[in-house]
């Protein structure tokens, strides 16, 4: 928990892009400044100085103000362009997800988050991962739209309801960090919070070792893929003219369209829930039942890292 | 009203003194006094709401059910925005002054004017309906899915309330627009216009283009939630990310329909009282217009972290970096409007001060929000609601009662009192401030908005809010009194008592029914002050000393 020994000022600054983002705000924060003490100080020094009934000279105003008008406009714009291109940088640094040393499957619900390792360890509103590790979320909502936001790490992102997003961060400090819901969620909003618990290595090895080596997500996965009958189809022994998944995940999967997408977590999700959506080049259309509403973001997690496990190894990015 | 009628020459508001005159009155004044009655009522309830906000959070605690609380902040919202903030400048003093300032004898539709005013208050009963039934918890910005499939309450209402309320903008920008391109009176070429009268006509196209696609998405929110259509709820093959582009569509432009016609009173006021042209006339209409237009290509900076693609997102905030130009440009302009001037520091230039002031720090913030890497980690924080409110609250409500302050003589012909007006100008700079500087501090320290409860860690600043808070509100309820008292013990005001040039000056206080017996002929641009000797010319081309 935050804990604060006086009235806090400055955010506990505990992650890889804490520090960037950091730099960034003090250094915007001195450019406003600069420009509140500029605003200020000529209104403070006009207003005493032309307040009625001064007797300074009111002769020689500026007639010609356009020249002034294109000094503070390239001014501004100039140091506007500074701002931009330094936090774009920093943002797509941030957004352009790379593979994770650990990937964690995070579900959000009303009103809490579910994490599940890829040991098959899981936790509610409790995430415990290695220091300087990066660390790669993919998250699902079973509900509303939550957002996912660790203020110490500086990184936030919405869990949109119906699609994945990921997210990653790498923390350089041991400790325990809130997570808080951003995005409002109903009643109990507020109380959607939880702890990113940063260890050591060794302690995050201990950790593994005493929640259980249960059955990892893919094998759960494997199981799932047989109960709900997917390998009937997608299956080795397969006579039903449908993909097979080996190797689908990372691929580039050309489509009856004409185009190609890339098989990702999302690709996978969305072709269990809308499966006559982005459909592969050379298969027919309308064979594959939808299983919306028939099983839980949980467990499409699972399949998820089932099918992900047969898939390429060397998928980035 | 009655005393009024005995000793004054007749005028709008004495003409003809019945409540059906009133209730089916044409005049343009008398509509601004309506819709004046109106706003402030619903000003209240959101104020409300906003004091029970505030209280609330003094403590981690607090005092209400979390329920209660989440309908508290939305009922804030939505009547704030809707139902104060956006008809507060145009549909009172736009009504009024707009025509009067060109020299017009009234709007061009006076009709569509009333028809107005009537489907605002149509729309605020379908909200109250929605209020006293037990409210709404979605938050004024009505995210689906938990909006059209998760929340209890009476969104349906609050929807068609905001869809109602839609048509009354759309009547009176339309009203404004035409009025301004037709009914100028001899002379009142476009470079002549007020800045007053641009920030109408700009404020009016952005309402006039964007409230369709607020009205479509309210539309499409009642589709879903009460036939089950899916538009936005991936459960039923519908995007929620849809709903979220063409709210902030709208939603974004209209910050600037909040924020224009503020602009524009505050640019009257600082070029009166610093008895000197405004600097830069060209340049602040370009500004104006510059605002309006790319007002509408930075919505998508409400989704930086909503998994647009990263390529859009970069996009948007550059546009959201233009669009802080000529922002800027203004806020010069208004300082460098003081060099020079012979300033006098009556309760409107206080506000007026006061708003740039506010602007200014709202506006840098809005740098900060811009700027990718930073708004991931102040987005849905108390950074953005300080940012905001600075906007809108520091900026918009300041310029609305420097306005109210400055036009009172002319709407009642009577002068408010001056101390306690300073007073309340003063104390309403100090209560913004130590209400909302603590929540930029809350904000980077992380705490969410929305929450009815936080972390023991963040009570100071909250207590401090809430302490500031309780100055606001004082702040705000005064000039209720004074203001009610001063109808009808104030000092009688003459025709022109602050020596200012629009033509809106050169009528009697109150005016008449028509304005003006012969329509005036202009000669000149605004802002034709003299600050070496305080002489003035008014935009009829006559000469005055100061006074």
């Amino acid at each position: 928990m935050d804990q604060y020994h006086w009235v806090p000022f400055w955010p506990r600054t505990a992650a890889l892009n804490a520090v960037v983002v950091n730099n960034l705000y003090i250094a915007e924060l001195g450019l406003c400044g600069l420009i509140i003490a500029m605003v200020v100080g000529m209104m403070m020094t006009f207003c005493v100085r032309y307040r009625q009934g001064s007797t300074v000279s009111r002769a020689d105003r500026v007639k010609k103000t356009w020249h002034w008008e294109i000094t503070w406009t390239t001014a501004t714009l100039v140091a506007f362009l500074v701002l931009f291109c330094w936090g774009a940088s920093i943002y797509i640094w941030l957004f352009k997800t790379p593979p994770g040393d650990i990937e964690i499957y995070v579900v959000a619900k009303q009103w809490m988050w579910k994490f599940q390792h890829p040991g098959g360890q899981r936790e509610i509103d409790t995430l415990h991962v290695p220091v300087d590790k990066t660390i790669r979320l993919v998250m699902a909502s079973q509900d509303v739209i939550h957002s996912f936001f660790v203020p110490a790490f500086r990184v936030k992102r919405d869990v949109v309801s119906g699609t994945y997003e990921t997210i990653w961060f790498k923390a350089t400090k041991t400790g325990t960090y809130q997570i808080e819901c951003s995005q409002f969620c109903g009643v109990q909003h507020a109380t959607m919070k939880g702890y990113v618990v940063v260890m050591t290595p060794a302690d995050y090895a201990a950790w593994l070792t005493s929640h259980g080596i249960r059955e990892s997500l893919a094998l759960q996965g494997e199981a799932l893929f047989r109960q709900y009958g997917c390998s009937g189809c997608h299956g080795a022994n397969s006579t039903v003219h449908a993909p097979t998944l080996v190797g689908l995940y990372g691929s580039i999967v050309h489509l009856q369209n004409g185009g190609a997408v890339r098989a990702d977590e999302r690709y996978i999700h969305d072709k269990i829930l809308m499966p006559n959506e982005q459909i592969p080049a050379g298969y027919p259309s309308n064979v594959m039942p939808s299983f919306a509403g028939q099983i839980s973001e949980d467990n499409i997690l699972k399949l998820v890292a089932y099918i992900q496990s047969i898939g390429s190894q060397e998928f980035s990015r | 009203m009655t005393t009024i009628a005995i000793d004054l020459p007749r005028n709008y508001a004495t003409e003809e003194n019945t409540i059906v005159s009133w209730l089916f009155t044409k005049d343009h004044k008398r509509i601004a006094l309506l819709f004046f009655a109106s706003i402030t009522f619903f000003f209240f309830i959101g104020g409300f709401a906003a004091t029970m906000i505030r209280l609330h959070l003094a403590t981690p605690g607090g005092l209400l059910q979390p329920s209660v609380y989440n309908r508290m902040f939305t009922v804030h919202g939505v009547m704030m925005v809707w139902f104060f903030l956006i008809p507060s400048i145009p549909n009172t003093f736009g009504n009024f002054f707009l025509p009067m300032m060109i020299g017009a004898h009234d709007l061009a539709f006076p009709r569509v004017n009333l028809l107005s005013w009537y489907v605002f208050n149509l729309s605020g009963l379908v909200l109250l309906y929605a209020l006293v039934m037990g409210g709404i918890d979605t938050g004024w910005t009505f995210y689906p899915p938990y909006s059209t499939q998760y929340a209890s309450g009476y969104v349906f209402a609050a929807a068609l309330a905001v869809f109602i309320n839609g048509f009354s903008s759309i009547m009176t920008s339309l009203n404004f627009v035409v009025t301004t391109h037709r009914l100028r009176a001899p002379g009142m070429t476009w470079l002549r216009l007020p800045l007053f009268v641009w920030a109408m006509y700009s404020v009016s196209i952005v309402m006039l283009t964007a409230t369709p696609v607020l009205a479509m998405d309210m539309f499409l929110l009642c589709v879903e939630r009460f036939i089950g259509v899916g538009m936005f709820d991936p459960s039923r093959g519908g995007d929620p990310i849809l709903w979220q582009h063409m709210f902030w569509f709208y939603s974004h432009p209209a910050v600037y329909i909040m924020i224009l016609p503020a602009m524009g009173v505050v640019s009257e006021l600082i070029s009166c009282y610093a008895r000197r042209p405004i600097f830069g006339y060209l340049g602040m209409v370009m500004a104006l217009m510059a605002i309006a237009i790319i007002s509408f290509f930075v919505w998508a900076h409400h989704m930086f972290v909503a998994g647009i693609s990263i390529y859009s997102a970069v996009v948007f905030s550059l546009l959201s970096f233009f669009v802080a130009v000529p922002s800027a440009i203004k806020v010069f302009n208004w300082t460098v409007s003081l060099h020079k001037g012979s300033i006098v520091f009556d309760a409107p230039m206080l506000y007026a001060l006061g708003f740039v002031l506010l602007f200014t720090i709202g506006g840098l913030t809005g740098l900060i929000v811009a700027t990718l890497a930073v708004d991931v980690h102040v987005h849905d924080t108390y950074f953005v609601i300080a940012h905001f409110h600075y906007i809108m609250v520091g900026g918009t409500v300041s310029a609305f009662f420097g306005g109210l302050h400055y036009w009172w003589p002319k709407m009642t012909g009577r002068f408010y009192p001056e101390s306690w007006a300073r007073f309340a100008a003063t104390l309403t700079f100090v209560g913004f401030n130590l209400t909302f500087f603590p929540q930029f501090i809350l904000g980077y320290l992380g705490m969410p908005r929305r929450y009815y409860t936080y972390v023991p860690a963040w009570e100071s600043w909250n207590l401090l809010s809430s302490a500031g808070a309780s100055i606001l509100a004082v702040a705000y309820a005064l000039p209720l009194f004074y203001l009610g008292w001063s109808l009808l013990y104030g000092r009688r005001a003459g025709p022109n008592p602050w020596g200012a040039t629009g033509l809106e000056w050169t009528t009697p206080s109150p005016p008449p029914t028509h304005n003006w017996e012969l329509t005036p002929t202009v000669k000149l641009g605004p802002y034709s002050y003299n600050p070496e000797d305080g002489s003035y010319i008014t935009q009829d081309g006559v000469k005055h000393a100061y006074v």
